[in-house]
């Protein structure tokens, strides 16, 4: 990244359920009392979107997220098949005298517009999904929704992400999927700093490791918020310790904390003094950031 | 061969943990049900760390193909980048010559590739994982690790699963337990697809009864049957009074509320399923009258109503 006064925070994990969103929630709403730095929160965990459940965002403008899939005129084809020659994920065939298309496969590339000889295919919009946008609170807030059945995320995501560019906040915080495949990679690149959650157990340690080697594959600075903390678990700050993984924060494991975020309430509603640990994550981000720089 | 796939669609909520009591009671019930595993959550594959399997062979996993162009043959014409549509080509400027394929936004369509002029865009096959066969005490384990930040994990999660069937039939046992991914999209689809029944595993939070909305749809979607099952179940009464209600008017049985159980985790921090570590906890006694549900349900128990 070049030169700019603006932050992109991912956050992330590895393993479900170990906390991004409450984190990422959280650390959005300590840095919303500072009003003079605008803040978008971008909810890019499509499959499975939560954060609106904490910050309960009114949303204001709706996109659908489409993608070009092909459409043949009989008429004009000639059989020759060389739109299902080039497609790379069989989502068009061609039988002796009728072209097949699958919608759920094609992933919308337009190859086989380009390539058809007689321009037999031309190509309309399949919606796959929405892009949502609205404001919580001081937070601009965007997410996208994966339709049920449709198997892209990665489409929604990018559009997401073009959708909000124009905003250009001074902070954004990204609310990443789970897992360490395409739509990770997708939700994560570009930010400045990756922020990963993990909980003290044999699967978060396991998980952590492969979404510390997501970050090291993409160049982004990494550390690390130890959630649900209970007693030692020293493998786990070992292994920060050894790759230079460093521990930001650390949440005890709290029966309170577990049963507030089961009614529906924000991490900092349970707990308002941790406002400024976040803040304080926040400086030592930033100057992480500026020492990767 | 009866084939059930446990999901959630958030992450987090105890597929895992569940999962592996299932193969526990599976193996150790009476009668016994002879029984294979896959683990389908090929991007963060964590059944292994609590049924500590024997490898029994390993296999590489080609995924799919990305776009290189020759920087040779480029004559910097700059259609490629025209047409992508992902992103994916990267001009010339003070670092290269040519124009380049940015490898992780690259989809694998091959477009700029029977675009190009020049033939200078090649497609190369790029190893994305492992996926392996194991013997563990509960049975065999099929299972992967994707390369993090490879793509096709779908394409992975069908293999796994694929070699888990031939298994199955091949050595006459009688179910596959799938330990599917979170989420709704490509990977769940695969882990989804051909099941006789699909078993969620919820918790009463607002995302949990959200994102189980979600997965419920999916699964109807494709046409497998349901059962739901609240983890930490005492966490909040109400959200699993609510849950309950939701799966009613869905036709969906809840067929289990397990308490918060911190044993749980202090199983698996042991590297145990929490039936081996504590038959008797509350958590693994509520886990036996689902299991007995679920193998009634799939026509497995010996008992059918």
């Amino acid at each position: 990244m070049t030169n700019r006064d603006s932050l992109k925070i991912a956050v992330a994990s590895g393993k479900g359920g170990t906390g991004k969103t409450t984190v990422a929630t959280a650390l959005a709403l300590s840095l919303a009392e500072d009003t003079s730095k605008p803040i978008l929160f971008l909810d890019c965990d499509v499959e499975a979107p939560n954060a609106h459940l904490f910050l309960k965002p009114q949303f204001r403008e709706e996109k659908p997220v489409e993608i070009l899939i092909p459409e043949v005129n009989e008429e004009l084809c000639t059989y020759c098949g060389k739109c299902a020659e080039v497609c790379q994920f069989q989502a068009i065939a061609v039988l002796s005298q009728r072209v097949l298309v699958f919608p759920q496969l094609c992933h919308g590339c337009g190859s086989c517009t380009m390539i058809c000889p007689t321009n037999a295919i031309h190509e309309t919009p399949k919606t796959i999904g929405v892009l949502q946008k609205g404001t919580a609170g001081e937070i601009e807030f965007a997410r996208g929704v994966m339709d049920i059945g449709e198997p892209m995320a990665v489409p929604i995501i990018r559009q997401l992400k073009k959708w909000v560019a124009p905003l250009k906040p001074k902070i954004t915080i990204v609310d990443s999927p789970p897992g360490t495949s395409c739509p990770v990679v997708e939700s994560i690149r570009g930010s400045d700093f990756l922020l990963l959650v993990t909980e003290p157990t044999p699967f978060g340690l396991h998980d952590l490791k492969l979404a510390y080697q997501v970050a090291k594959e993409l160049q982004i600075p990494a550390g690390v918020v130890i959630n649900r903390e209970n007693g030692v678990y020293e493998e786990l700050d070992e292994f920060c310790a050894q790759v230079n993984l460093p521990v930001l924060m650390r949440i005890p494991f709290q029966r309170v904390i577990a049963e507030g975020i089961a009614k529906g309430e924000n991490l900092l509603n349970i707990l308002p003094e941790m406002s400024e640990d976040f803040q304080n994550t926040m400086d030592v981000i930033k100057t992480l950031v500026k020492k990767g720089k | 061969m009866k084939n059930l796939v446990i999901l959630s669609g958030k992450g987090g909520t105890g597929k895992t943990s569940i999962t592996a009591a299932f193969a526990n009671l599976a193996k150790n019930g009476n009668p016994p049900i002879k029984t294979v595993l896959a683990d389908a959550d090929v991007d963060a594959a964590n059944l292994e760390l609590v049924i500590k399997p024997k490898r029994v062979a390993s296999h590489e996993f080609i995924g799919g193909e990305i776009a290189v162009i020759n920087p040779d043959t480029c004559i910097r014409c700059g259609i490629c980048e025209q047409i992508c549509r992902f992103d994916a080509i990267l001009p010339p400027d003070s670092t290269r010559a040519a124009y380049q394929v940015d490898p992780i936004a690259c989809d694998g369509c091959a477009a700029c590739v029977y675009q190009c002029p020049e033939g200078a865009i090649q497609m190369q096959p790029q190893k994305a994982g492992y996926w392996y066969h194991s013997s563990s005490p509960f049975g065999d384990l099929f299972h992967a690790d994707l390369i993090p930040a490879q793509e096709n994990s779908g394409k992975l999660v069908t293999i796994v699963k694929q070699n888990g069937r031939l298994q199955a039939l091949d050595s006459g046992a009688s179910l596959l337990i799938v330990d599917g991914p979170p989420g709704i999209g490509c990977p769940v689809i695969s882990a989804v697809a051909g099941a006789d029944l699909g078993v969620i595993v919820t918790e009463p939070t607002p995302a949990g009864a959200h994102d189980l909305e979600r997965a419920l749809q999916t699964v109807q979607h494709f046409r497998i049957p349901a059962l739901v099952i609240i983890n930490k179940a005492d966490l909040n009464p109400d959200m699993t009074q609510a849950i309950k209600d939701a799966s009613k008017e869905r036709n969906v049985d809840v067929i289990g509320e397990i308490p918060f159980d911190p044993l749980i985790t202090t199983a698996m921090k042991q590297g145990q399923d929490i039936i081996t570590y504590q038959p008797n906890s509350p958590a693994s006694q509520v886990i036996q009258t689902i299991w007995k549900k679920i193998i009634i349900r799939l026509s497995l128990s010996g008992e059918e109503l």
